[in-house]
């Protein structure tokens, strides 16, 4: 339910670094404790994000969540079919579902991230 | 009440089938099982069973029940000229402030049983027995009664497979006595859902096993509070708190239709007659929106004036898009009258729409 080769942050959003690309979406906790996605509202290529802060909304029949960066940079490619497909985010949320690729403005952001042991220890103490 | 967690019979069947279990009105409620939208779409088009044994049952009975009903009701006992029938109905104060929405039947020659929504069981209770004659036997059924929702539009067949071969369903808001495997029940042609169905009134103690039963069909769904909530909703149902309350009377709230015009010498009459012949200041009104998930709370405006805010707001799983109601001033509550929703950071268009949103159902089909 947590791959390996992603990082994580508190707000239960999932980072895959690529060079200097770094891919975001939610986690599987994330996803499941919203159930069924509704509307993924994103930003647009070309907008910048910033660790920490709100980039878009995720919006389930019984909840909303916002949904904030774990990094800094310019994003380069949005996930359009999520608004066509929004259950994909619950269908596929480390695949299909993942939301931006952002540029990152230092490759160095992703080491402070958790990785997915510590990610589950995270979940674990929050339960 | 206190501020001890109610659980109701099936609670550790909801446990056991994996329910994400939340608190309503005191209760440890089901919200979900697998999800709302698969609940959902399962009573729209198969069927779904629903744990509702936290609302209330009382019973009373003796001579002079049904004109002490009768004064405490908004609607018309007189409409249940036969034994089982039943009437969908307000329960007002003086002011005509709405206490409740409850339905009564007329379960027996001088009996009637009531069925309350859970968060106003004490309230009820009290108001009801405060108010009737010394001479009506009132008893609170409520702990020892189980009610399971078999809803959908195969929900007869399911429920018809399980009874004695010699039972058939009731008729639309009728109630009749059933053995469901070697559980004796009642049997209700009610829901809260817009599609067919039966509520199946047993003792607690019996509650287990007649659930299992149901589930053991494989197309019977365990539906949780989250998908009646979209349920009612696409049908305009109100639900008691969000849609209305002490605050509002039924004029206002669209339940004109439950307070007949010929009935008079009930609790709240005059205060309602008011309100009637002057006309409402704001009215109940459908919403329905193009973008986003409307929700309770959020601003109604009006050419970007505040006017109102969202009573009861969802997604429509039917629909594919927000559905909501509001209250709204009388002059802009016309169907087609364009509005708007602050939907946290955007403001999006909403139309008045006429409920119910969703049309074609199984139980608009035995209807017409």
């Amino acid at each position: 339910m947590y791959p390996k080769d992603l990082k994580y942050d508190r707000e239960h959003e999932w980072v895959r670094a690529e060079g200097d690309v770094a891919t975001i979406g939610i986690s599987f906790f994330a996803q499941d404790q919203l159930g069924e996605v509704v509307y993924v509202d994103l930003p647009s290529a070309g907008d910048s994000v910033t660790a920490g802060v709100s980039f878009g909304e995720v919006e389930s029949v019984k909840s909303v969540s916002e949904l904030f960066s774990p990094v800094t940079g310019e994003i380069v490619e949005v996930n359009d079919a999520l608004s066509d497909s929004p259950e994909t985010v619950n269908e596929d949320c480390y695949g299909e579902g993942w939301m931006i690729k952002v540029r990152l403005s230092d490759t160095s952001q992703v080491d402070g991230l958790m990785d997915a042991d510590g990610y589950q220890e995270f979940l674990a103490e929050e339960a | 009440m206190d501020g001890s967690v109610r659980k109701t019979p099936l609670y550790d069947e909801h446990v056991a089938l994996g329910a994400r279990m939340v608190d309503f009105a005191g209760w440890q409620m089901p919200v979900q099982y697998t999800g709302i939208i698969e609940e959902h779409n399962a009573v729209r088009s198969g069927v779904g069973i629903f744990d509702v044994s936290h609302m209330g049952e009382f019973r009373f009975f003796g001579a002079e029940a049904e004109t002490g009903l009768q004064r405490i009701i908004t609607n018309d006992l007189a409409k249940l000229s036969h034994v089982g029938d039943a009437l969908y109905t307000a329960m007002c104060d003086e002011d005509g402030g709405i206490i409740d929405d409850l339905i009564v039947y007329r379960s027996g020659d001088l009996e009637f049983l009531v069925v309350a929504n859970a968060a106003n069981r004490e309230t009820d209770w009290d108001w009801i027995t405060a108010h009737l004659p010394e001479s009506v036997e009132a008893v609170d059924e409520s702990d020892r009664t189980a009610l399971i929702a078999v809803q959908g539009p195969g929900a007869l067949a399911v429920v018809g497979e399980l009874a004695e071969a010699s039972w058939s369903p009731p008729d639309r808001f009728e109630l009749n006595e059933v053995d469901l495997g070697t559980v004796g029940a009642l049997a209700a042609r009610t829901g809260y859902t817009g599609e067919d169905g039966i509520e199946v009134f047993c003792h607690a103690s019996n509650a287990v096993a007649l659930w299992r039963l149901l589930l053991s069909f494989p197309e019977v769904v365990p539906c949780g509070l989250g998908s009646r909530d979209t349920l009612r909703l696409e049908m305009g149902y109100p639900l008691y708190g969000s849609d209305m309350d002490r605050g509002v009377d039924p004029i206002s709230a669209a339940l004109g239709w439950v307070v007949p015009s010929t009935k008079s010498g009930f609790i709240g009459a005059e205060a309602i007659g008011r309100i009637r012949d002057g006309g409402p200041a704001t009215r109940l009104v459908g919403l329905t929106v193009a973008e986003g998930v409307p929700r309770h709370g959020y601003g109604v405006l009006h050419e970007g004036v505040m006017v109102g805010k969202v009573a009861s707001g969802t997604f429509s799983p039917t629909l594919g898009h927000g559905i909501a109601t509001a209250y709204v001033p009388s002059a802009l509550a016309g169907e087609g009258t364009p509005l708007e929703i602050e939907i946290r950071r955007k403001v999006v268009p909403a139309v008045v729409t006429r409920p119910p949103f969703v049309k074609n159902t199984s139980l608009s089909a035995i209807r017409s």
